[in-house]
């Protein structure tokens, strides 16, 4: 009974705050909206069964990516109403291009597992939830079987890393930055010196 | 699950070195600054070389390792060594450039460095999700290189083209790939190729599912754009003359082999059963890229747009030998990529030798009486630029001739293969050739009989001239049995090792 009353409680908010983020008018309430989707189908997966992914929903989507989106959305002044304007231009076009697909999609469908000697069950390849944790069994994939793709997926990372830097990163001029070293070394004398003045005649 | 296994990393080695060698470089970078770009840049050069040498494999049988899904075999050995003459030269070449612009980034040669081992992990693929990673990290590289020089409009709209045509050409691969996956239930390309020819024989011939069919067609549009085969190529030209030279003189080579190797094994591999459906879509690409890379460079008056559309004719050329569908043309396709190599190598390294007081210049109309000014360039350049038209004796006309004898020989040895329009491929390609020859004459004739234009600064690299010289002496000292006979042997070994 509460299991059902939670899926349509999570279910519901899931799809409303879907139909919002697309809907709204103001962008940084169509964030507001993805965040709370993100959270309402984290609850979706916990009740599968499914916490790993959940706990990523949350610490990932909310976490960074959901807050990178306010800020830029909040940074940029982007004009949305121009943005729209070449909607009915390329509807044609992108129209057909999402039919196709469609259609790819529903071929994959109607001839599902057709090619023979196909692994017929791919669920074999996971542990059962009572022998290990969500968690423990995809780590122990990642890091043993898939240990070259995340390697290679570092590497990849670590392209993305210095190509931002590259590209975004210059010494700009006239910037005043914090020099220890020379907070440190700095001497009483050098700040400020004693001078004897004699009354009546100044420095 | 609980049992510790390392896998076999022996294979690996020479990716390993690298990856491992470009973060101990950046770490150099990072502490040092831009002024030891020069030592950085000679270090990744001769990280390359190493694993060359590591990367020589005699080896009869094919080793697998990490789950299957990296192969090393004669085949990846001989794409591996052209990737890795190919970057390790465009490594050298650039050290000048860079240091005349005053545009000196320790980053180039790390990233240039890491590009190449996505094109090793490509080379080495068994398996989408390694091909997809392997080809990532290769483009992902080639796009922060390709906008390197932030400060100019072009390079940094080449850039960017290449990123959002990049990243669209990603997902189509990704979306074929995901259809494969859910029509075969394995990403393993052996796996995949066992499946479908299980499912051919059960069959009894018929046409395997239309969804493989679509899936292998996407990836096959994936990898097409990498290798700028048409209809794919729109961003070739921008890219190439926006891009500094000495990263389009990397572009030209290296991305391309490694993209063309990972196609071969993916046409081969998965699916070899498939090939009735796959020559079509081959033919065709070939077939166009052929005639528009000669047509379109007809009107070409700037020398890196020239070799743009040269290097999208010539991946046509290549593709003839893919085409004919037999170990002898995937034989004559890498001779025909080494070949490339030589020249596309030196052409670059004397495009890169032009130079005035007042910068780099790239129109051909400045090679004007190249050799009353600078006799040695003009020969040399004359030499690759013979070679590029395929006119005998030169290596280029030796490239053409495997790729198309091949095709010839499958036409004739079995006429039900007509169907696929063999002997009309060949004929156009031959077309095609003598067409392209005319723009590649004009330079020659602008080179040789115009009028002599204000003269380059000297050279003051040695290494220019080093790579100018032995690469015109290797186009024409190509037809002598001591220089081909190796490579000659060694492709066949190769094209042996992936088609039994």
């Amino acid at each position: 009974m509460i299991y059902t009353f939670c899926f349509y409680l999570f279910a519901t908010v899931t799809v409303f705050s879907g139909i919002m983020v697309i809907s709204s008018r103001n962008p940084v309430h169509s964030v507001l909206y993805l965040i709370l989707a993100f959270f309402n189908s984290a609850g979706l997966f916990v009740m599968l069964g499914a916490e790993f992914v959940a706990m990523i929903l949350v610490i990932v989507y909310v976490g960074a990516v959901a807050v990178l989106f306010i800020f830029v959305v909040m940074m940029l002044d982007i004009d949305y109403s121009e943005m729209r304007k070449g909607f009915q231009k390329y509807l044609p076009i992108g129209g057909l291009i999402g039919f196709l697909l469609l259609a790819e999609l529903a071929l994959v469908g109607m001839g599902w597992g057709l090619s023979g000697g196909v692994v017929t069950d791919p669920a074999t390849a996971i542990p059962a939830l009572t022998e290990m944790s969500n968690t423990e069994a995809l780590g122990s994939l990642l890091y043993t079987k898939y240990v070259f793709l995340f390697q290679m997926a570092g590497l990849i990372l670590l392209v993305a890393m210095i190509g931002a830097i590259v590209l975004t990163h210059r010494k700009r001029p006239g910037v005043k930055k914090q020099n220890i070293n020379k907070q440190v070394m700095h001497r009483r004398s050098d700040a400020y010196e004693i001078v004897k003045v004699k009354p009546g005649q100044g420095i | 699950m609980t049992e510790m296994m390392l896998p076999n990393l022996t294979p690996a080695y020479g990716e390993i070195l690298m990856a491992l060698g470009a973060m101990a470089l950046l770490m150099l970078g990072v502490f040092r600054g831009n002024s030891s770009t020069r030592f950085i840049s000679l270090i990744s050069a001769a990280l390359m070389i190493a694993a060359l040498f590591i990367t020589v494999n005699w080896q009869d049988t094919a080793v697998y390792t990490f789950g299957n899904m990296f192969v090393v075999d004669r085949f990846t050995s001989f794409m591996k060594i052209l990737v890795l003459v190919a970057s390790s030269l465009a490594v050298i070449m650039s050290i000048q450039y860079f240091k005349d612009e005053g545009e000196e980034r320790f980053e180039y040669p790390i990233l240039l460095l890491l590009a190449t081992v996505g094109m090793m992990v490509m080379i080495s693929a068994n398996d989408l999700m390694s091909l997809y990673m392997g080809l990532e990290l290769q483009s992902l590289s080639l796009y922060v290189l390709a906008s390197i020089r932030r400060d100019s409009e072009l390079s940094t709209e080449a850039g960017l083209k290449y990123f959002v045509l990049g990243a669209l050409s990603s997902g189509i691969l990704l979306f074929g790939s995901s259809l494969i996956y859910g029509f075969v239930g394995s990403t393993n390309f052996t796996v995949i190729g066992d499946t479908l020819a299980h499912a051919n024989e059960h069959l009894g011939g018929h046409a395997p599912n239309i969804g493989v069919i679509v899936g292998m067609v996407f990836v096959l549009s994936g990898l097409a754009f990498k290798i700028s085969a048409v209809p794919f190529h729109m961003w070739t030209p921008d890219v190439y003359q926006g891009a500094p030279t000495p990263v389009t003189a990397f572009f030209a080579v290296a991305p391309k082999v490694a993209a063309l190797a990972l196609l071969v094994r993916v046409l081969y591999v998965p699916f070899g059963e498939l090939s009735h459906s796959w020559t079509q879509v081959i033919v065709f690409m070939s077939l166009a890229s052929m005639v528009l890379g000669s047509v379109a460079a007809v009107v070409q008056t700037n020398i890196k747009r020239l070799m743009a559309y040269s290097s999208i004719g010539h991946i046509g050329f290549a593709l003839v030998g893919l085409a004919a569908g037999n170990q002898e043309g995937v034989r004559g396709l890498m001779i025909y990529m080494a070949i490339y190599l030589v020249m596309n190598v030196g052409t670059f390294a004397c495009i890169l030798s032009m130079r005035r007081n007042n910068g780099m210049v790239e129109e051909i109309s400045d090679l004007s009486g190249l050799v009353q000014t600078r006799p040695l360039m003009a020969v040399a350049l004359g030499i690759f630029m013979l070679s590029l038209a395929g006119i005998p004796p030169m290596a280029g006309f030796w490239g053409k001739w495997y790729v198309f004898k091949a095709v010839i020989a499958k036409a004739v040895e079995n006429p039900m293969a007509t169907d696929y329009g063999l002997i009309s491929l060949a004929v156009i390609g031959v077309v095609a050739s003598v067409i392209g020859a005319y723009y590649y004459l004009n330079v020659v004739k602008i080179m040789f009989f115009n009028a002599p234009e204000e003269e380059f600064m000297p050279q003051k690299s040695f290494k220019m001239t080093a790579i100018m010289s032995f690469g015109a002496a290797l186009m024409v000292l190509f037809l002598l049995p001591q220089v081909n006979a190796p490579i000659l042997e060694y492709a066949r070994m190769a094209a042996a090792a992936l088609i039994s």
